[in-house]
């Protein structure tokens, strides 16, 4: 039985499939590395020297550097592990989120504590704004 | 003879550990879901478990994509609090049963669950929140802890009819071993979120509650439930709650609710809290 793919038709979701896993796997392990204190301090010490001990693609890498957390889903990052670079960062997971749906920091804290984005018109990629 | 006592469901957003280590949990955005968690942390009291099999995902920390066990167990005597990248969480370590660990994986793979043993493992916010959650602020945690981790991180996570199958093969176990032992089972994660692409901030109320009320009165209805359709309706991170199912299918047919917590926001998360009890225990 092949997977069915009907995930594809929600909107804004980057579900890390087979696909996914198989583009974004160093990227991933790269940010699995710094789990380990030293290397966090070897990455803050020189950020494209350290990401070049992994083989990443040149748009994996350019999302990293750019702090491009969309962009990096979009290249086969998950955000477990994305999340990380975050946390090296200083960064909350909040921050994160409000920087891939493009909404100012507080504007995302407000809609969190109205409730959350509504699964109306979120459903499909059609009915998405 | 083991038997099962009691079953939790509980959400593991890491920002709640976060809130307890930093002493923030009596402030004005935390305090209602503490105050909230107090019967349950009584009821279990009462409960008085001698040994937790607690299931929940690891988030790269004990586990990566390098290999990606769909269940595994930990047998160790003791388990280290990870390091997730910002220092461990301050939280006592979690001691083990190897014993009734051994036990189940032996019995859960001749009953066809094909377990990943994991004789050396760190555990992550995934098992302490919870516990955090249901035990307190404590110098030393009040059981012995079994790690169940489930993956939900590489797609397809195990189906939620195949979680609540583990489950009855777990209380079939649970049953066999010898000892006279209290065991609860935890089912953590959950409820709908989503902390990814554009879609983040994702709260399905009317999911949540339909998820709760299966939960007590017909799991059978909530493993129907496709992973698209956990995603599409409960966000894409909402697939966890696969985890609560594998709780639910340890605790028999029919529950009684002792307690049931629901909070939005905490954290990106809806949060939810369940406290059942088998009815033939």
């Amino acid at each position: 039985m092949a997977a069915p793919r009907d995930y594809e038709s929600i909107p804004g979701t980057y579900v890390y499939d087979a696909e996914r896993g198989r583009v974004g796997y160093h990227l991933n392990m790269f940010c699995m590395s710094l789990n380990d204190p030293k290397n966090r301090e070897a990455f803050k010490a020189d950020e494209s020297a350290y990401l070049d001990r992994f083989p990443l693609t040149p748009e994996q890498k350019e999302s990293v550097l750019k702090r491009d957390w969309l962009g990096m889903l979009k290249v086969g990052g998950n955000i477990y592990y994305t999340i990380k670079i975050a946390f090296c960062d200083g960064l909350t997971f909040q921050d994160v989120a409000g920087m891939m749906c493009s909404m100012p920091k507080e504007e995302y804290a407000k809609m969190m504590m109205a409730g959350g984005r509504s699964p109306e018109g979120n459903r499909y990629k059609e009915e998405a704004k | 003879m083991a038997r099962i006592v009691g079953g939790i469901a509980c959400s593991h957003v890491p920002a709640i550990g976060a809130a307890l280590d930093k002493g923030n949990a009596g402030n004005p955005y935390w305090k209602p879901y503490f105050d909230g968690t107090i019967p349950a942390r009584e009821w279990l009291e009462k409960i008085r478990p001698d040994v937790a099999i607690l299931i929940y995902n690891d988030h790269a920390n004990a586990l990566s994509l390098q290999m990606i066990p769909t269940f595994l167990m930990g047998t160790a005597e003791l388990f280290p609090v990870a390091d997730e990248g910002f220092g461990p969480r301050p939280v006592p370590p979690v001691y083990g049963h190897p014993k009734l660990a051994w036990h189940l994986i032996e019995n859960l793979i001749l009953d066809e669950f094909d377990m990943t043993i994991a004789n050396e493992m760190p555990v992550d916010h995934g098992l302490t929140v919870p516990l955090s959650v249901t035990c307190g602020q404590v110098d030393r945690w009040p059981f012995k802890v079994i790690p169940l981790c489930v993956n939900v991180i590489q797609y397809p996570p195990p189906t939620g009819v195949r979680c609540y199958k583990l489950g009855q093969a777990i209380r079939r176990a649970v049953e066999e071993f010898p000892e006279d032992l209290r065991v609860v089972v935890y089912g953590t994660g959950g409820m709908s979120h989503q902390l990814q692409g554009e879609r983040a901030g994702l709260v399905n109320r009317d999911f949540d509650a339909m998820f709760l009320d299966g939960m007590v009165n017909d799991p059978q209805k909530l493993t129907k439930l496709s992973h698209t359709e956990y995603m599409r309706e409960s966000g894409s991170e909402g697939i966890e709650m696969v985890m609560w199912l594998a709780m639910r299918g340890a605790l028999g047919g029919k529950v009684r609710e002792a307690y049931r917590f629901y909070r939005v926001p905490t954290s990106n998360t809806a949060s939810g809290l369940l406290c059942l009890e088998p009815v033939n225990p």
